[in-house]
């Protein structure tokens, strides 16, 4: 014991860290403050420190090489004892980081944690996030498969719509003309580099500013922030209702982040690591790509955007959103901090929160894909078959050879592209439902040159029988009219 | 000591070593730039596409669209499978071709050709385009990237080389008009 103290008395002379440390644990933080709301910051903090630790151990064994990246995963997964295991919790880490900050962003926000003094606190949180965003991006390229391929086609895609410059952009981004060996290379550069360079660099100045302007106390709806008194206020404040932070606060981030690394190691132990999925092989082409889960909102936003919005969207909407985050706290750096008091914050993160996870869960979903074997894969079920005329069957058969199935459902099997098609007759007439095969429209393709005048009068005898028994399908009452002053009399209306 | 125009030595001499550094910074910045601009300067000096041969003709029957595969001219020996690219080749009428990019014109996802229906339809975010490239359906702004070809010697070539994305007015090569 001695000997311990001793040496920790002859670093101390020469690093003179201590009463500084000491210092900063001791500092005193609102009483108030000692709350489970502030627990996330640190939380993530943990997280990152086991993301650096597992991302040494896997670039031990992969290999960041376009030709072989893929195999040093499988490697990984399966040669290498427990490589699986430090895979998974990277995997795991990775998203569990990113939900971490963005709740810590939200409880921020609510408490107005922004305001005078630490704008400039939340303005390096906002780059936090686009880094940690930016490590989960780079990190699903390194994990080097089919996914993670047609994702980098994706991301090129979106860069070459930059106006002037975007071909450049798309050259610089993958290395090369294509994505190959540099795209690779420069990725895991970023991930491994570039990127965590930046990320301890943000960490330790928010951490620095944390310290020197204490945390920020308990919001009391009424109690108004002003820059003239504020910061005597807050002395006031932790003199008289103040408690150190070590150990009056701290024991509740060490509680939470022991629960958040088993929460994660028990999820990477439960679910194992993510893919890799096919070989980056781009002329396998059966494949349906789809990002990692907090992408998947971008995924289901890209397919709902209306064309001509696209390229606009794409390349002003992030950066309206960044700008808007950084220039929240001087929009809005004093007066009220409490999220009673303020109804418009509460509301843009419900608002946000809805749309993202609405945005979620139709990603996973896919209803604008068209399912691409459900022709093959699909059969028409038994009741839109039974008792029907052999018109009617060969339309059905119609139906499945031509695709039909992989954009619109019957009995809620089949694509979700179109409308379902199990009453299909009641909407459309003999004559509307002709036209929509053969012209397409309202973004079905024509199927005019593809259909034979038996297969198309065979498909829409099949329409024409989609409909509830005891319900008559559409008919056009005008057309009864004229047909039957035509041949004075009763005329049907089929032809 | 303090010249007449007022500056002390050390200010002076301090002066003139952030002089020297700066110089240094210029001289170490340039080629580093250049370096790293090297995906853009390599490209336009020489260009990225070759003339590169996806077969003899006799595989790609008439009135047919079949997949190729070639790989692509520029290539690292650490590519891997990377450099190997696919495309749509469609044999219009025996004499005259048209060879399609993989890529959607939407954001580069692998289409895939339905025989049946005469569509190829896109796995990401529904894109459709009809058996001559133009656009059916979905949220593609434009018919699919068309390669120029040549025949030579019984064989079909294509001017290959880059991955064709929306922004790159090179790979609007027959000026498909958005379907409108």
């Amino acid at each position: 014991m001695r000997l311990i103290s001793s040496i920790g008395e002859w670093l101390d002379e020469r690093l003179q860290l201590a009463s500084t440390i000491r210092e900063t644990a001791e500092h005193a933080v609102p009483r108030k403050t000692a709350s489970w709301f502030y627990v996330f910051g640190s939380a993530a903090f943990a997280v990152f420190m086991l993301q650096i630790v597992t991302g040494i151990l896997l670039a031990l064994i992969y290999v960041p090489s376009a030709g072989q990246a893929w195999s040093s995963l499988q490697a990984l997964n399966h040669n290498v004892a427990l490589g699986w295991y430090i895979r998974a919790l990277h995997g795991w880490g990775s998203d569990f980081m990113v939900a971490i900050v963005l709740i810590h962003m939200v409880q921020v926000f609510l408490f107005g944690a922004y305001k005078y003094p630490r704008e400039l606190t939340w303005i390096v949180g906002v780059f936090l996030l686009l880094v940690t965003l930016g490590m989960a991006f780079t990190g699903q390229v390194l994990r080097f498969d089919q996914d993670a391929y047609w994702g980098l086609g994706i991301g090129a895609s979106i860069a070459s719509r930059v106006p002037v410059i975007g071909p450049l952009v798309v050259n610089l981004m993958l290395g090369g003309p294509i994505i190959a060996g540099a795209t690779l290379s420069r990725f895991f550069a970023l991930h491994v580099f570039v990127i965590p360079g930046l990320l301890i660099a943000f960490v330790g100045v928010h951490l620095l500013m944390v310290v020197k302007l204490g945390i920020n106390e308990w919001p009391m709806p009424g109690r108004l922030v002003r820059k003239a008194t504020y910061i005597k206020e807050y002395h006031e404040l932790t003199k008289t209702d103040g408690l150190p932070f070590v150990p009056g606060a701290i024991w509740k981030d060490l509680f939470f982040s022991a629960l958040i690394l088993f929460s994660l190691a028990l999820c990477a132990y439960h679910f194992g690591p993510f893919g890799p999925s096919g070989p980056p092989d781009p002329t396998i082409i059966q494949t349906a790509p789809r990002p990692d889960f907090f992408f998947l909102w971008l995924y289901a936003v890209l397919s709902y955007l209306p064309a001509s919005m696209e390229t606009p969207a794409l390349l002003i909407g992030p950066v309206v959103g960044i700008l808007a985050l950084l220039l929240l706290p001087f929009l809005s750096g004093e007066g009220e901090k409490s999220w009673r008091r303020r109804p418009l914050a509460v509301l843009t993160v419900l608002l946000a929160v809805v749309a993202l996870a609405t945005f979620t869960h139709l990603a996973q979903h896919t209803p604008w894909s068209p399912v691409m074997d459900a022709w093959s894969g699909i059969p028409i079920p038994n009741q839109f078959l039974k008792n029907r005329t052999a018109l009617e069957r060969q339309g059905a058969l119609v139906f499945q050879v031509k695709q039909c199935h992989n954009c619109h459902s019957l009995a809620n099997e089949g694509g979700k592209r179109g409308p379902a098609l199990d009453s299909v007759a009641l909407r459309l007439t003999q004559d509307q439902l002709i036209r929509q095969v053969i012209q397409g429209g309202g973004n079905m393709p024509a199927y005019g040159k593809n259909l034979s005048p038996a297969e198309t009068t065979a498909l829409v005898a099949f329409l024409e029988s989609l409909h509830p028994s005891g319900q008559p399908p559409a008919r056009d009452a005008s057309r009864t009219i004229a047909l039957s002053a035509k041949t004075g009399g009763a005329a049907s209306s089929s032809p | 000591m303090t010249l007449p125009t007022g500056l002390s030595r050390r200010e002076l001499l301090m002066k003139l070593g952030i002089f020297f550094n700066s110089i240094v910074a210029v001289i170490l910045t340039v080629p580093v730039v250049r370096y790293l601009l090297s995906p853009i300067t390599r490209g336009r000096r020489d260009g990225y596409e070759s003339w590169v041969p996806l077969g003899n003709l006799d595989q790609f029957p008439s009135g047919e669209t079949r997949l190729a595969t070639y790989r692509n001219p520029v290539v690292n020996s650490w590519d891997g499978d990377t450099a190997s690219i696919a495309c749509w080749v469609r044999n219009v009428d025996g004499a005259s071709f048209q060879v399609f990019a993989i890529n959607c014109a939407h954001l580069g996802c692998p289409v895939r050709w339905f025989p049946q229906s005469s569509l190829f339809m896109c796995p990401c975010h529904g894109g459709a385009y009809y058996q001559d490239g133009s656009r059916a359906s979905g949220p593609p702004e434009r018919g699919l990237f068309e390669y120029h070809y040549k025949i030579d010697g019984g064989k079909l070539f294509i001017q290959a080389g880059e991955m064709p994305t929306p922004g790159q007015a090179s790979n609007i090569v027959r000026g498909i008009q958005p379907c409108v």
